[in-house]
């Protein structure tokens, strides 16, 4: 009875049509189904389209950056459904994200975010300029598994190491897993200042921060 | 003579890329978006000017609002045509709308080592090294910070550079890795120590500012300040906007290039109603998001219109530009950076850009390689020879020779010939020989813009810096040091 909702849902995915998603999450609220099942027989279903259709080339980014925004909008009216049951979404993991504090570069750091948050991952997104205490604070506040810095200036690669610095003096370190980023980010550097992860490109990221929470 | 620097200059061909009527309409577009949707400006200074001046500002979100005809009386002040000073004035060169001048690209983060082949981090020594190669080099005009100096620290980073480069290299320099207050006072002040005088500064700009704009639609406040401080000492200042279709800006080119002119001409405007007169330039290096992978293409079509309808805005508000050339994104000197860097070159060169950055990096202007400069340089040259295009004329047209050689026969042997052949372009890394020598040696460009790079780097010596000036930059590098708490 539910599959024509359910696919309609799928489908407000693929679309990347936000406002579908918003009133089909609605109706699943209304109608009183499980809003856990709304999320993975239906949503979930149309994310791992798009995910497959851009794997191949079909989709492009922006499908799947609308996608990602769609699939937000629709989990942000189930979540307090499902707490309300006293039940969650099987996330991945927890991640907090930024870009350093005197970096303005944004699209990398978005891109990645946007990624992790479309396969599973909870994403706080600080933004960019952030201060390096803040990115400990919020991992704390959240109790983050992931920290991801990005730095797309020499100047700021620098402060990536202070962020771990800022962890460590919290006494979140070795647990909390910080991944880095951005242009000027090499192997070498990733080992110099003891990061557990990086990645030149968002698909990549994903995948480092799946094998940081043993997934 | 711009001493022995290459430029295009006297073209004899030109494009048709935007109508005057399609002109019109992206100024108008630009002028509503300034208006009514606003530039964020995240710096004090800035918007206590705009404030002054009746534009409306936020003070929350510092966006500001600025009438059509505030930013038109703004950019009327702009002088249409100044020269960028070198250290010796043999090398100044002309931004006088028919010239076009190119630097090497800048800010790299790695360095294809010259000996070793291997890719490394960028460090000082490098920014030296790269410096006095293009101090030889005739198609250089003038220098960017090629590489970042990574073994110095961040905050006096950007100095240590230009006294790298000063100490290298004879030509203009102009920097877009000072965004800082601090940093921009000492600059200043170390161009004033190298022209002599804070006037003689003002009248032979050493140095020169350049620096990004936040697409989309806003100002990087550190950029802002140190703009405004390097145009009250007279230092030519730039805005570049790098707004990609699809990410940072729209993904239709004319929109692209409304949301990238509304950041450009706000800054200039700025620095207009602060500091009437000063000279500033347009730049620009818009591209397309790379659809699949987010990144910054450095590259295509796109990038080529945009190379040469900018230089109509930029004409428009009557500044000069610098324009976004070569920079592919190539990850080595290849086809693609072939295609890459000379259908940039050649745009923005038809369009008559004043300034083309840059020769020498790769990958999206991340990694150094001297070979990838030494044949962007040949890129340049060629694009220069067609520019030249084709002279009509008795001499050209050659009709007494011909009738002497008549049907049959050959050119070889005329006088004519040897007088003019000379004015055939000749390749320096272009591979011409017969097959079998191709391949019994094995080699190419790439080797031979190597041991070419090699050859200037180990033989030219640059007219060196006084040494009691180089002591005197050397201190107030220091001073901005020891003010900085560790
Ligand atoms: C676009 C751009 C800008 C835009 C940014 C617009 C915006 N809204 O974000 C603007 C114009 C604002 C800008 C400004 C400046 N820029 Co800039 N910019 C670039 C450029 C061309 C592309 C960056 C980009 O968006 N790429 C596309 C995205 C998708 O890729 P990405 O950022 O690399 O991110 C991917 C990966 O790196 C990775 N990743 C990124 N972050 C993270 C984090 C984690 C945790 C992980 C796992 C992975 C990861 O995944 C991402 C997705 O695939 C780069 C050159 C380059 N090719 O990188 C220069 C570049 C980074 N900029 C540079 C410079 C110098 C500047 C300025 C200082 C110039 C100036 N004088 O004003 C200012 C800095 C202002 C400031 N305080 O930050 C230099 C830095 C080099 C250096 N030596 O430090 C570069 C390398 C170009 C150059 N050679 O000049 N810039």
């Amino acid at each position: 009875m539910n599959e024509t909702l359910f696919e309609a849902m799928k489908q407000s995915i693929i679309d990347g049509e936000a406002e579908d998603a918003e009133r089909l999450a609605n109706q699943a609220v209304a109608e009183g189904v499980d809003p856990l099942e709304a999320i993975n027989k239906g949503f979930v279903l149309g994310l791992d389209d798009v995910g497959e259709q851009f794997g191949c080339g079909e989709m492009f980014l922006p499908d799947l950056v609308l996608a990602a925004e769609a699939m937000k909008t629709a989990v942000a009216i189930l979540e307090p459904e499902l707490a309300k049951k006293g039940t969650a979404r099987e996330i991945l993991g927890t991640v907090v994200m930024g870009t350093v504090e005197g970096d303005i570069h944004d699209i990398g750091k978005t891109l990645v975010a946007t990624m992790l948050s479309a396969s599973g991952f909870k994403v706080y997104d600080l933004g960019v300029n952030v201060a390096i205490g803040a990115f400990a604070e919020k991992a704390r506040e959240v109790g983050a598994d992931i920290v991801g810095v990005s730095s797309l200036l020499t100047t700021t690669m620098v402060r990536q190491r202070f962020v771990i610095e800022a962890l460590d003096d919290m006494g979140l370190r070795p647990q909390v897993k910080v991944m880095v980023g951005g242009a000027p980010v090499t192997r070498d550097w990733v080992a110099e200042i003891g990061a557990d992860g990086y990645s030149e490109d968002a698909i990549g990221a994903v995948a480092v921060a799946k094998r940081l929470v043993g997934k | 003579m711009n001493g022995n620097i290459k430029s295009i200059t006297d073209p004899r061909l030109s494009l048709d890329i935007l109508s005057q009527d399609d002109v019109q309409r992206l100024h108008t577009a630009t002028l509503e978006i300034i208006e009514k949707t606003g530039v964020r400006f995240p710096s004090k200074s800035a918007l206590e000017i705009w404030e002054a001046h009746g534009a409306t500002v936020d003070h929350d979100s510092m966006i500001v609002k600025a009438p059509g005809h505030l930013i038109e009386e703004a950019l009327k002040k702009a002088p249409p045509a100044y020269d960028l000073a070198a250290r010796s004035p043999e090398q100044d060169l002309p931004l006088d709308g028919n010239h076009v001048f190119v630097g090497t690209d800048g800010c790299g983060v790695e360095v294809m080592d010259l000996y070793t082949g291997q890719r490394r981090r960028s460090r000082l020594q490098d920014v030296g090294e790269i410096a006095r190669v293009a101090d030889y080099l005739p198609e250089v005009g003038f220098h960017w910070v090629a590489v970042s100096a990574q073994d110095y620290p961040p905050e006096s980073r950007g100095l240590h550079e230009l006294l790298a480069i000063w100490q290298n290299s004879t030509k203009h320099v102009q920097t877009e890795s000072v965004y800082s207050i601090a940093e921009a006072k000492a600059a200043v002040e170390m161009a004033t120590a190298v022209a002599g005088s804070r006037e003689a500064l003002r009248k032979r700009p050493v140095l020169s500012i350049m620096q990004c704009t936040a697409p989309p639609l806003g100002q990087d406040g550190g950029s802002i300040d140190a703009a405004l401080i390097a145009a009250e000492a007279g230092l030519p200042t730039g805005f570049m906007t790098m707004a990609s279709c699809a990410s940072t800006g729209p993904v239709t080119l004319a929109g692209n290039l409304a949301v990238g002119n509304a950041e450009v001409i706000s800054a200039l405007a700025l620095i207009q109603l602060a500091y009437p007169g000063a000279p500033v330039f347009y730049a620009a290096a818009q591209t397309a998001m790379d659809l699949r992978t987010g990144a910054y293409t450095g590259g295509g079509p796109e990038d080529f219109l945009f190379g040469a309808a900018t230089n109509v805005l930029a004409d428009f508000y009557n500044v000069p530009l610098s324009m976004g050339s070569f920079a592919t994104g190539a990850k080595e000197p290849n086809w693609q950076a072939g295609i890459d860097n000379s259908m940039s070159t050649f745009m923005a060169s038809i369009a008559m850009s004043d300034m083309l950055l840059g020769v020498g990096l790769l990958h999206g202007s991340r990694i150094w390689s001297y070979e990838q400069m030494l044949m962007d340089c040949e890129i340049f040259d060629m694009v220069r020879q067609v520019m030249a295009g084709i002279v009509v004329d008795e001499a050209s047209l050659a009709l007494d020779v011909i009738g002497k050689v008549g049907p049959g026969g050959n050119f070889l042997a005329q006088k004519h010939t040897r007088r003019h052949m000379r004015q055939l372009w000749l390749p320096k890394y272009m591979d011409r020989r017969p097959y079998n020598v191709w391949e019994e040696q094995g080699d190419g460009a790439r080797d031979w813009a190597n041991a070419e790079a090699r050859r200037i780097l180990e033989t030219h010596q640059p007219e060196p810096l006084d040494a009691g000036l180089a002591a005197e930059l050397k201190r107030m590098i220091k001073s901005v040091e020891t003010a900085v708490p560790a």
